[in-house]
């Protein structure tokens, strides 16, 4: 199939393209970018007052096959993703069981292949993500593993992260960090401040983060590893982050829409759909976060796409999960809250969800529109208005902070090795 | 009153306080009528639903209820043995499907009560949530207050003990205040974070300089595992720098009250001198929760209208 993009403005700021072309789709590639592109026989967009930009990246998504297929399998979250305007994702191994050996990795490979997007497995950093031996990471990434980490339970002995960092080496790899004190952490369920202590909820303080990433990019430092820092939620935590670039360490950032957005004044509701860890923190954590997205601090913006039944979050605050969706929300959110309000430029949004990610997870023919490269596209609507409406979402779960938003901006056209993903017009 | 549901003291307006705390005291003298029962919500259904042991306060719920004619049921069980079968929703949806009017609860979750306003259609009335808010306790506190003192205002009120893990404590803070009196909280830092500040509060962590000139003095419970969570090194070194003993009482005014919500462990938080003696207005306290909880039964369920 052949595909003309007409009049978009095509923003690719890697190989400093900016501006209004025609794009001709075919065979799966970029066969051409130029001023006017004629085509009788293809199928072509009007993409005036569009924006078309590198196929968008979630680095940090959940998708809970196997083991809770009812929240969410892969075939699901794909469609959730590509309705989202992502042309790949980066999968998360704390399935059931979790995906800590080359055989799991398969799996999960094999799952992607039949979904319209790419889903790249990450693999455990430790067996069964117990914290106590390395897992397979050499052979798991000869499979495909693009990336390795323990998510929400992250090495704690320091001993054992400088040996899981230094043997990454092997295949310069990088690890993932979902940085947490969970002693400092422990039974926690909410941001510790004044305005939790008011709701009687147990506190998850700033320090249980800006600690262990403290701990962990010395440790990183010290080995001259990657470390990639996720979910950014304190100003902090920025500071850390901060001292290390400048000292030279090798450590990127990540940060979620919803900890760019929303703060902790809205668990007044005791609603479990804002319950997620690392917590939703105060008003000014939130602005720095915002501040350290402009500056260049944060290289990444992910979802921590979190799929819960809803029974499992129709609970008591206490006792229910952590976590939020985020793929079908994410361009719409960040696309009105910050890049029509000025706070980032377009060029920013690209290198946030699609350059960066890319670079980081070192993916090939990702985060560029360029001739010859392959085609994954997003095309977004900057002027296309939404409201958040769960329940027509692609996502097998429904359990967002932002229902009933209304947003303007979101991904119309998302192609995946030049066929169409998605399209909404 | 407007209000559907009493969920804690925080939402509350002052003048919401001053109306509960007027309809408590027509409400104490039925209570000393050799008949102890008035009409006023014959009819209706009250549900005792208790998910954490109380012995007090269910039964004073209960017999606040009755004593105005409600129909009362109580379901207890452990949060425990619920979790492992029934969700809450389902219990509720349950009991309300037998059209109940009006659902007390004890939960051990913090905004369990507020939980159940999200989808049950009953009042629902908070009688203690985790450690958020324990609204009636502090509203029978400044009843007791209100008629050992004759008013609330420029009062100093201080509240001792385990502030961070306690309900009564943030209800009374905000009941308290509201109704103009200043409030100290007194305890050991690790039981008061500095982030305590935000409440309306002054912080002394000096109880002998926090009770100098107070007016009230509430002590709190302090739970046994509160040791063991590293809080405190031992129940000597709490017992030397905050037991309310005699000898710290004096730095009080003469004519101060001490209170506490109970049940009292003696010889830790509170010196049996102290619990036994004129000072203490404990059993006034229950006394007083039993009008309290009639006059919030009544102005949400519409019966004084």
């Amino acid at each position: 199939m052949r595909i003309l993009l007409k009049n978009g403005r095509i923003v690719s700021p890697l190989n400093g393209l900016d501006g209004i072309f025609d794009v001709l789709v075919e065979n799966g590639k970029i066969k051409q970018i130029a001023k006017r592109i004629n085509c009788e026989d293809c199928k072509i967009y009007d993409l005036t007052r569009m924006i078309v930009v590198p196929g968008l990246i979630d680095m940090h998504v959940h998708f809970r096959e196997p083991g809770r297929e009812d929240a969410e399998d892969i075939e699901s979250g794909a469609k959730a993703a590509a309705k989202g305007g992502f042309v790949a994702v980066a999968m998360m191994p704390n399935t059931e069981p979790p995906v800590d050996d080359p055989l799991r990795v398969r799996f999960v490979v094999e799952r992607g292949k039949i979904t319209d997007i790419y889903v790249f497995p990450v693999g455990s950093f430790t067996k069964g993500r117990q914290g106590k031996e390395l897992a397979e990471m050499v052979m798991m990434a000869e499979e495909g593993a693009v990336a390795f980490s323990d998510d929400g339970f992250p090495v704690s002995d320091p001993l054992l992260l400088r040996r899981g960092l230094e043997y990454l080496k092997i295949i310069d790899g990088i690890y993932l960090d979902h940085a947490e004190d969970r002693s400092l952490s422990m039974g926690g369920v909410a941001n510790e401040s004044y305005i939790t202590a008011k709701l009687g909820l147990k506190g998850i303080p700033w320090i249980s983060e800006a600690a262990a990433v403290a701990r962990d990019v010395y440790i990183a430092e010290f080995t001259k590893s990657k470390i990639h820092i996720q979910h950014v939620s304190s100003a902090k935590t920025l500071e850390v982050i901060e001292q290390a670039k400048a000292r030279g360490a090798n450590v990127t950032c990540e940060v979620t829409p919803h900890h760019l957005v929303l703060d902790e004044t809205h668990l007044e509701t005791y609603d479990t759909n804002f319950k997620m860890n690392p917590p939703l923190r105060s008003a000014e954590d939130k602005e720095a976060l915002q501040e350290a997205l402009s500056s260049g601090l944060i290289d990444v913006i992910a979802s921590d796409h979190a799929p819960h039944t809803r029974d499992d979050k129709e609970v008591e605050f206490d006792v229910a999960p952590f976590g939020v969706i985020g793929l079908e929300t994410t361009v719409p959110v960040i696309w009105d809250k910050l890049v029509e309000k000025k706070k980032i430029t377009v060029e920013r949004f690209v290198e946030l969800l699609s350059v960066n990610p890319a670079r980081i997870l070192g993916l090939e023919g990702f985060g560029k529109i360029e001739k010859d490269g392959p085609a994954h596209i997003t095309v977004i609507d900057p002027k296309k208005e939404i409201t958040v409406n769960s329940e027509e979402f692609a996502s097998k779960s429904r359990n967002t902070p932002f229902e009933g938003w209304k947003l303007k901006g979101a991904a119309v056209l998302t192609i995946v090795n030049g066929k169409i993903a998605f399209e909404s017009f | 009153m407007e209000k559907k549901h009493l969920l804690g003291i925080e939402n509350l307006k002052k003048e919401e306080i001053e109306e509960i705390l007027e309809t408590s005291k027509s409400f104490i003298e039925i209570s000393k009528r050799p008949i102890k029962k008035v009409p006023v919500l014959r009819g209706k259904t009250v549900v005792n639903l208790f998910f954490e042991p109380s012995t007090r306060t269910r039964s004073s719920f209960e017999i606040a209820a009755k004593r105005l004619s409600a129909d009362v049921m109580n379901f207890s069980s452990s949060v425990s043995s619920v979790r492992k079968g029934e969700s809450l929703k389902d219990t509720v949806l349950n009991l309300e499907a037998m059209k109940t009017d009006l659902i007390i609860i004890r939960h051990s979750f913090s905004g369990a009560a507020k939980f159940l306003t999200t989808f049950c259609s009953s009042s629902v009335v908070n009688a203690g949530d985790g450690t958020h808010e324990h609204p009636t306790q502090a509203l029978l506190d400044g009843m007791t207050v209100l008629e050992k003192k004759g008013r609330l205002d420029g009062l100093k009120v201080v509240i001792v003990g385990d502030i961070l893990h306690s309900r009564v404590a943030r209800s009374d803070i905000f009941l308290f205040s509201k109704m103009g009196s200043k409030v100290v909280i007194s305890g050991p830092p690790t039981l008061i974070p500095d982030y305590f500040r935000g409440f309306p509060v002054e912080i002394d962590y000096n109880l002998d300089r926090a009770l100098e000139n107070a007016d009230v003095v509430i002590m709190l419970r302090l739970q046994k595992e509160r040791m063991q969570g590293g809080f405190f090194p031992s129940v000597r070194e709490y017992r030397q720098k905050y037991q309310l003993t005699p000898e710290r009482l004096i730095r009080t005014k003469p004519d101060a009250i001490v209170m506490h919500p109970g049940p009292i462990n003696r010889g830790i938080e509170l010196s049996s001198d102290v619990a036994d003696s004129g000072r203490s207005v404990i059993l006034e306290q229950v006394e007083k929760g039993v009008a309290v909880r009639m006059a919030v039964l009544s102005l949400l369920l519409g019966g004084e209208r």
